[in-house]
């Protein structure tokens, strides 16, 4: 049997994971993007826990939601990073001082 | 029991599969890592019996963005040396970051009564019959409907967005341009010429 409580700390050190990958790959913005699906993804996982403990099925809804969010994020995200090297020939963080002033 | 095991060897390839995400020298392996996170979680959520979501996550997920993440990282000529440049210059922080995240959140599952809720039973199981997909759509097409149909709009708000960004005019490229064939006018393409008859000799 599962307890809500194995299922909580398991997000949250999925959570914390994707925490560190931000810090650790800073300049990279394709290990940026993978690190928030991660963190939407331990999101998920305290949205199922929950519905499943409690006996509400809204929860899981909102996972579908997510989902669908996250999938459009990382389609735009990616369609910018694509422009972005066509027009800078590099996708290090650093150099996206355009906007600087 | 067995789920029990199950769920704790889980527990560990999505750790490990996470670990892997972030420290991979390169973004090929990250995202095949997190391939195996996203298919490690499906199970999990398997046994969880959310079984719609573990299948819509393996479909959109695994079959659908981490090809498109698979396809970027390929496409794009990146120079990994200079991305790694300073890798370890703020990983104490991120790991003091991570460290403090797992222990705030196992203090708050820990302190019992806290919560209000009883973390340490486990689930009840659902009844023979029950299926996961009937119910969440049934909620799905009735509370959540307007939701639902704002989602839709905003996955073809994305298409548009991806499709008008990536796309380019390259200069020298002989194609057709139906504005101007369709806007063309008879004086443009005939000439009519007025001329006398020729005498047979």
């Amino acid at each position: 049997m599962i307890t809500l409580a194995q299922l909580l700390i398991l997000s949250g050190i999925l959570f914390s994971l994707a925490v560190a990958g931000i810090f650790l790959n800073r300049k990279n913005v394709i290990l940026l993007l993978m690190c928030v699906e991660l963190l939407l993804l331990a999101a998920n996982f305290n949205f199922i826990a929950f519905s499943r403990y409690l006996n509400d099925i809204n929860g899981q809804v909102f996972v579908f939601f997510i989902l669908t969010v996250a999938a459009a994020e990382s389609a735009i995200g990616l369609a910018i990073l694509v422009v972005l090297f066509r027009e800078r020939r590099s996708i290090n963080v650093e150099d996206l001082n355009t906007l600087k002033g | 029991m067995l789920i029990q095991v199950l769920f704790h060897v889980f527990a560990a390839i999505l750790i490990l599969a996470a670990l892997a995400v972030i420290t991979a020298r390169n973004p090929v392996y990250s995202a095949l890592a997190l391939v195996l996170c996203f298919v490690t979680s499906a199970a999990i959520w398997l046994l969880l019996e959310a079984e719609f979501l573990a299948v819509v996550l393996v479909l959109v997920y695994v079959g659908a963005v981490m090809v498109l993440f698979l396809f970027v990282v390929m496409m794009l000529d990146i120079n990994l040396a200079e991305l790694r440049r300073g890798f370890t210059r703020f990983a104490w922080l991120g790991w003091l970051t991570a460290l403090a995240v797992i222990v705030e959140i196992a203090g708050v599952v820990w302190a019992r009564g806290g919560l209000g809720l009883d973390t340490q039973r486990g689930g009840v199981p659902a009844p023979p019959g029950y299926s996961n997909t009937l119910e969440l759509g049934r909620v799905l097409y009735t509370r959540y409907a307007y939701p639902f149909e704002l989602a839709a709009v905003l996955l073809l708000v994305a298409i548009v967005a991806a499709i008008s960004l990536t796309m380019r005019r390259r200069a020298g490229l002989k194609q057709q341009d139906i504005n101007r064939q369709v806007a063309v006018r008879r004086a443009e393409r005939v000439r009519l010429v007025k001329m006398d008859a020729e005498k047979r000799p």
